[in-house]
């Protein structure tokens, strides 16, 4: 098998796996942060915030992901003017839309992935046992106080494996956003395909092995993360 | 889940419904604040006006772009998933065998395409395709990345079914004489798919959403597709895209609530009368239960001296 195109300098796999890797922190963060307020939306005492997460949730799940970035690029940015980079005069634009592209598909990768982490988390909420938020309660806590500091510290603790699978499934997720032209993993293997047709099977064998790379890791630590983090009872 | 979450919270009193009223209100001002910007921003690029929305209207753009688009996503799905859940039992069987060179292999197997993402898995396909048989089909691709991916992940579902089976299930089979091929198809299996079934169903979400992978790279006309050059046709990209994603959610919470009604059913039908035995037991053991306790009590040993001896060994 012939794997002279890791030399060619045409071809940067690491700058393309670099680039996955910077899409799925980006988008991790954010979708964490997003993936919880949503969560304690969803139980909270006000009716219509409940309804409105839910509504927002089972919509934006059903969606296809390849949907959402396509449209986050070609609707909301090329037709609505959403501008997340700064484009200057009298430089290439190649920059700029760079930029941008990658912006726009880590705000996609945060909107979807934060919907998995919200009903992960809820499902957590539901293992922390009501006798904590009971005495949470009877301390006189007010409703944000029970869920900030007593339950959900008890409930994302329950659900580390659950957002380790929730992270792996967003490191593959991130493919996706060679839909909008994110040079990343899958649309280097596309042009290496195209170009090296030949050699098909070996750019298919380095492409695997990166992406396995990432994930295996990330399922091993979150793996132990759970044991290290689980709430003895 | 709902008695749940009122866990989190008092029921409120005068003071906290006043505090949730304001909430509500606050909460829905931004919301149709946010409905408003969102409306003036779309009228103001020109999105609302009737002709970017009438040719949902035509006949020829259903027939033509969309239900072919629908049509292709959802035969590419259900191929896929006939396809995938014998593989997946094949290899979920396989990971439980005996013979460590059946079950390491298919461990391999299944872990390998569970950490890939589909659209390698499609790509692959699609060059793999091409070098077999002298022609493109992203169809054929769009399919086997599929099969690969949740044949892997039907792997799992049926080997965690498989051992959800209770133990004596396979203990009494043995013992009746069964062989071990025997014990798995006519006893483990039936009992393990209904019991996976609703997950199976909550799958196929999952597969209709991923044959929207094969639009990108390998070049299958799905419905994302082919809603896009609906939408060049007749520049309405935005309602173009916004009746697609109705479409999905509509197909996708179908089959959820698909899922949730076979588990419901699924669970009524296996639980319905064994719980109702399991429940009249449970009484008869608490009343037991209740008995001795009273036999126990130092005022009831005068009256049944016998019995109480029998549970009291104490000195």
């Amino acid at each position: 098998m012939d794997f002279s195109f890791l030399s060619d300098p045409r071809y940067n796999v690491i700058g393309a796996f670099w680039m996955t890797v910077q899409l799925t922190f980006w988008s991790a963060i954010g979708a964490f942060i997003l993936g919880v307020v949503l969560a304690a939306m969803r139980v909270c005492p006000v009716p219509l915030m409940r309804g409105f997460a839910g509504g927002v949730v089972n919509i934006v799940r059903n969606i296809p992901l390849t949907l959402i970035i396509i449209m986050m690029s070609q609707v909301i940015a090329n037709q609505l003017g959403l501008k997340l980079a700064v484009r200057e005069a009298g430089v290439n634009p190649q920059g700029y839309l760079d930029t941008q592209n990658f912006r726009l598909a880590v705000l996609g990768f945060i909107i979807y992935t934060s919907t998995f982490v919200c009903e992960a988390v809820r499902s957590g909420i539901n293992t922390v046992p009501p006798g904590q938020a009971e005495a949470a309660r009877a301390i006189g806590l007010t409703f944000i106080q029970v869920i900030g500091i007593v339950v959900l510290p008890q409930a994302i603790r329950a659900v580390v494996a659950p957002l380790g699978s929730v992270l792996i499934a967003l490191t593959k997720n991130t493919t996706v956003a060679s839909a909008i032209g994110v040079s990343e993993a899958a649309l280097l293997m596309n042009t290496l395909i195209e170009n090296e047709s030949d050699k098909f099977t070996a750019v298919f064998i380095v492409i695997a092995a990166g992406f396995i790379v990432l994930t295996l890791p990330t399922g091993l630590i979150f793996g132990s993360l759970a044991k290290r983090a689980s709430v003895k009872r | 889940m709902s008695e749940q979450a009122s866990v989190l919270y008092d029921i409120p009193g005068p003071r906290a419904r006043r505090v949730n009223l304001i909430v509500s209100i606050v909460f829905g001002l931004g919301l149709l604040a946010l409905a408003w910007w969102v409306l003036s921003v779309l009228a103001s690029k020109n999105q609302l006006t009737a002709e970017k929305w009438s040719p949902f209207l035509q006949a020829q753009n259903w027939t033509t772009y969309l239900l072919p688009g629908l049509w292709a996503t959802l035969e590419a799905a259900a191929l896929s998933v006939v396809i995938a859940l014998p593989v997946g039992a094949l290899l979920g069987i396989a990971r439980m065998s005996d013979h460590g060179w059946i079950r390491w292999p298919a461990g391999i197997v299944v872990e390998f395409f569970r950490s890939i993402p589909v659209i390698i898995l499609m790509l692959f396909a699609f060059e793999l395709w091409f070098f077999v048989f002298d022609a493109a089909s992203p169809f054929a691709a769009v399919v086997i990345g599929l099969v690969l991916y949740n044949g892997s992940v039907l792997a799992e579902v049926f080997r965690a079914g498989i051992l959800a089976v209770p133990n004596g299930q396979t203990e009494a089979a043995f013992a009746i004489g069964l062989r071990k091929s025997q014990v798995m198809t006519i006893v483990l299996l039936p009992q393990a798919i209904t019991s996976m079934l609703p997950a199976v169903v909550s799958q196929l979400v999952v597969v209709v959403k991923d044959t929207a992978l094969g639009g990108i790279l390998v070049g299958y006309s799905e419905l994302r597709r082919a809603g896009s050059i609906s939408a060049s046709n007749y520049g309405n990209l935005l309602p173009t895209y916004f009746v697609i994603a109705v479409m999905y959610i509509v197909i996708n919470l179908l089959l959820g609530n698909l899922s949730t009604w076979v588990e419901r059913k699924l669970r009524t039908r296996r639980g319905g009368p064994v719980l109702e035995i399991e429940a009249g037991a449970q009484t008869d053991l608490m009343a037991a239960r209740q008995e001795i306790l009273v036999l126990d009590e130092p005022g009831s040993a005068s009256v049944m001296p016998q019995t109480e001896r029998g549970f009291d060994s104490r000195p």
